[in-house]
């Protein structure tokens, strides 16, 4: 492990020691490998980003921080003392507070009982003095300059104001590091720069800061320093001035991209979903692409580009302002599935477990969910046709069931998606949307999965497929959309698309190089 | 308080309070549609029926409020955590014979002491309530509408055909539904002290806020670090511990006990709560506000009867106010909801 940090012992001004270090911390999941080597170390005194891919080991550094997970090895330092967080509270008690994209409040307690929920102050005879809380609160988001009313209820607040709330909570408890986990997701322009001077002064307070974000000129114009992350390990540290963004981006991406997920080679054939000016206010704008037969369309981009909600869109699930969704040569009805199922389109969404499947119903039944006005005669369910059904495409797809009577819920997630992939297959889709084919799947799997999908495009189905994974979107997909913000900005065809290609798409704004 | 931030900008944080402030936040109070509600029926009724409102007059419709004030203000404890007791009607049944059973066999027993052992057996059978739902994890209108029927058999085997009327009580206790102290009957200013007390609790204290925050919330409150099955399970033993509290005063206050005592009890009670601001899925409400909601339940009853209204359709009337209750309060969050978007928009 290469170990670049070139600011350690550095001249820097920055204040004393580090104020929490994590050293090749290590968290698994069963036979998942969340986090191999998580690494990092935060200044009093400074902002720290953290960088990486979606997938790279982030979410799971953050949650170690927080308290919610308890990693399996590795050294865990703050303010020089080793700690063993067994839960949230005794990493506020260490003085750290981590800020989440959404906020989890209190929907019905007011804006300054939510700061003090467990520890609001006493007045007389022990009793809660509710004023001494609105005023302790209102001092707050003076100091933090900020005009919110502590006696309003939480309900209904805005994603920036409820990060605001969540950061005078850690002021009151005198956080030492603050974790700020992707706060500016949500946030509109304006919302970015009070969040800035709020995280600013806060720094120049003594607090260490580990800020976490896809936005390089974000990360550029914030922080002091970044640690890059890849595939759950450590890669460096630099100070921010020592740095470029091409530079960053490199070691984010800098993998060779393994011959994991080879497409095999498929004729290419007529249009089957056009899609042409596609909008929705606030969502998505001037979305317009095609797909052909035997062809795969991958949709990268970073989580929250909109790529979802233009699949569910096009599928009928969500309404669109502007725009017409062409299939098969004729228009598709706009919010209505049940016309895009008929015409012949399939959609296997990110969530299975809440979307995909029905948990508690069999393997059987949950395959010829689509199909059971087909097996049915005179309007009830032939049940022999069923299991012949479902046997001969579980077979095909090779899922991994005890019984086709089993409860799907006992299945593996990659087993589980191939129980989804089947149930549209087993009617006899011409254009499947496949939203993160892979997602929670474990690496063996995931090219049965890949395999399958490769399979699909070569017998001429049209394959559209929103990915997070990189490596998946370089390896499968004959052309690559990128979104970033609602857009598509740019679209690759297999020869151009490259990790840098790709990330520079997703992350640069407004479509000029950083 | 943390090392001071302070900031460059002069303060620009919205200022609450003031005149205004008082107006609204008394215009957002829960409870003021059934203090109107409450208002307008008692007007009503006095005007048609000047009868109405005599001393006795009033003194009945306390009495008749007393045991749903004190069963609503331990149900608000579990509504306002997202739970519910269905088996607060067979509890007070159980305690109301219990205590007939005590003064039969022990006549010289202090009242005061029947009392205790009233409530502690109502904590017993709220404890069981409890213990089911916090360590099965189920949701309590599943557990507790089983041990409705549980505490209900238990109730019907121990009494068979069997009942204890009030001769069969000491006179002293049976006082204390008669005799008054400034108008109020005895039991009913027990109960108003159990409303007050339960309403600081909730209002006032850290554990008392913490059912707030599970109601609002669950799973934020068990990362929060708020020990939620503990919270629970208290706050269906202090609901068994009132309903034991209410059955010693049922025995009280009627002649009669027997296996049926308090039979539809529960629905009344929730009813009342709802009537009262209490949001069914937790999070919002007072106890003061299930308290009022319990007085005119039971005064709509008597109103009717004063009105010359046929019963029957009491529970009508009942039903419709639980549903107007329900539409105000929809409404009203909506309103909220949507006024707050626009200053919100107005902010940026």
């Amino acid at each position: 492990m290469q170990q670049t940090d070139s600011s350690r012992s550095g001249p820097s001004g920055e204040r004393s020691g580090p104020a929490l270090s994590l050293s090749h911390a290590a968290k698994t999941f069963g036979p998942v490998v969340a986090l191999a080597d998580g690494t990092v170390d935060i200044r009093a005194g400074e902002i720290h980003a953290l960088v990486g891919e979606n997938g790279a080991g982030k979410s799971t550094l953050v949650k170690i921080l927080a308290g919610l997970h308890h990693p399996d090895s590795g050294d865990f330092r703050v303010g020089g003392e080793s700690v063993q967080f067994r839960n949230v509270g005794d990493s506020k008690a260490a003085g750290i507070s981590v800020i989440y994209q959404e906020p989890t409040l209190f929907p019905d307690l007011s804006v300054a009982e939510n700061i003090f929920v467990g520890r609001q102050p006493k007045g007389r005879f022990g009793l809660i003095s509710k004023a001494t809380m609105v005023r302790e609160a209102g001092l707050l988001f003076e100091r933090l300059g900020v005009p919110i009313d502590p006696t309003r209820t939480a309900e209904g607040l805005s994603i920036a104001d409820q990060q605001i709330i969540e950061i005078a909570k850690a002021i009151s408890l005198d956080a030492k590091v603050l974790v700020m986990d992707e706060p500016t997701a949500a946030l509109s322009g304006v919302e970015v720069e009070r969040l800035f001077a709020v995280a600013r002064s806060l720094r120049d307070k003594g607090t260490g800061i580990l800020f976490i974000s896809h936005r390089f000129d974000e990360v550029f114009d914030l922080c002091d320093r970044i640690t890059v992350m890849r595939d759950g390990r450590y890669i460096a540290t630099h100070r921010t001035a020592d740095v470029t963004v091409a530079e960053i981006v490199r070691e984010m991406v800098g993998r060779d991209i393994e011959a994991l997920f080879p497409k095999t080679v498929a004729e290419i054939g007529d249009t089957v979903l056009k899609v042409d000016g596609l909008s929705r206010a606030g969502v998505f704008r001037d979305i317009s692409f095609d797909v052909r037969a035997g062809e795969i369309v991958a949709l990268a981009g970073l989580v929250g580009a909109g790529r979802t909600e233009v699949a569910r869109a096009v599928f009928g699930i969500d309404p669109y302002d502007a725009g017409k969704i062409s299939f098969r040569g004729s228009t598709l009805k706009p919010r209505d599935p049940q016309a895009a199922i008929t015409a012949g389109m399939g959609f296997v969404p990110e969530d299975r477990r809440k979307q995909g499947l029905v948990m508690n119903l069999s393997v059987a039944r949950n395959i010829t969910l689509t199909l059971r006005n087909k097996l049915a005669t005179a309007g009830l369910i032939n049940g022999a046709a069923e299991r012949r059904a479902a046997q001969e495409w579980s077979k095909r797809l090779q899922v991994k069931a005890g019984s086709q009577e089993h409860a799907v819920s006992t299945l593996s997630g990659g087993n589980q998606q191939k129980v989804v992939l089947a149930k549209w297959l087993a009617m006899d889709p011409h254009l499947l949307i496949i939203d993160e084919p892979t997602r929670g799947i474990d690496v063996g799997t995931k090219s049965e999965v890949h395999r399958l999908i490769s399979d699909l495009a070569g017998r001429g189905i049209a394959i559209l497929m929103i990915s997070s994974e990189l490596p998946e979107v370089l390896g499968m997909a004959d052309r690559v959309l990128v979104m970033r913000e609602g857009r598509i900005t740019a679209e690759l065809d297999r020869a151009g698309a490259n990790p840098e290609s790709v990330m520079h798409a997703a992350t640069s704004s407004s479509g000029g190089t950083p | 308080m943390s090392s001071a931030l302070d900031h460059k900008k002069p303060a620009t944080t919205a200022a609450p309070g003031g005149a205004r402030g008082a107006a609204a936040s008394l215009l957002r109070l829960r409870e003021l549609p059934v203090i109107i509600a409450l208002a307008l029926l008692v007007l009503v009724t006095y005007l048609v029926n000047p009868l109405f409102l005599t001393p006795q007059g009033v003194k009945d419709l306390l009495l008749n409020a007393t045991i749903v004030m004190i069963l609503a203000a331990g149900q608000t404890l579990l509504i306002i955590t997202r739970n519910i007791d269905l088996s607060v009607g067979s509890m007070l049944g159980l305690v109301a014979f219990g205590t007939g059973s005590i003064f039969s066999a022990m006549p010289d027993l202090p009242i005061f002491a029947v009392f205790v052992i009233g409530m502690a057996f109502g904590a017993l059978l709220g404890a069981v309530n409890g213990f089911l739902v916090t360590a099965a994890k189920v949701p309590a209108l599943v557990i507790t509408l089983g041990t409705l029927y549980v505490f209900r058999g238990l109730n019907n085997a121990w009494a068979g055909g069997k009942q204890y009327f009030a001769g069969d009580r000491p006179d002293a206790f049976g006082a204390l539904s008669v005799d008054t102290v400034l108008g109020f009957p005895i039991i009913t200013l027990v109960a108003i002290l159990v409303v007050a007390a339960v309403a600081v609790y909730m209002a006032g204290t850290r554990p008392g806020r913490d059912l707030y925050a599970i109601g609002s919330d669950p799973d934020a409150a068990t990362a929060f670090g708020i020990k939620v099955s503990k919270r629970v399970f208290l706050a269906f033993l202090a609901n068994g511990a009132l309903a034991g509290l209410a059955g010693v005063l049922y025995a009280s206050r009627f002649n009669s006990v027997g296996a049926t005592t308090g039979t539809g009890m529960e629905l009344t009670v929730v009813a009342a709560a709802v009537v009262g601001g209490v949001a069914i899925f937790g999070g919002s409400g007072t106890v003061t506000g299930a308290a009022l909601g319990a007085l005119l339940l039971t005064t709509i009853t008597s109103s009717l009867t004063a009105l010359r209204v046929d019963k029957f359709w009491q529970q009508a009337i009942v039903g419709v106010l639980i549903l107007t209750a329900i539409i105000i309060d929809r409404v009203a969050s909506l309103r909220t909801a949507k006024k707050l978007r626009i200053s919100e928009a107005r902010n940026v």
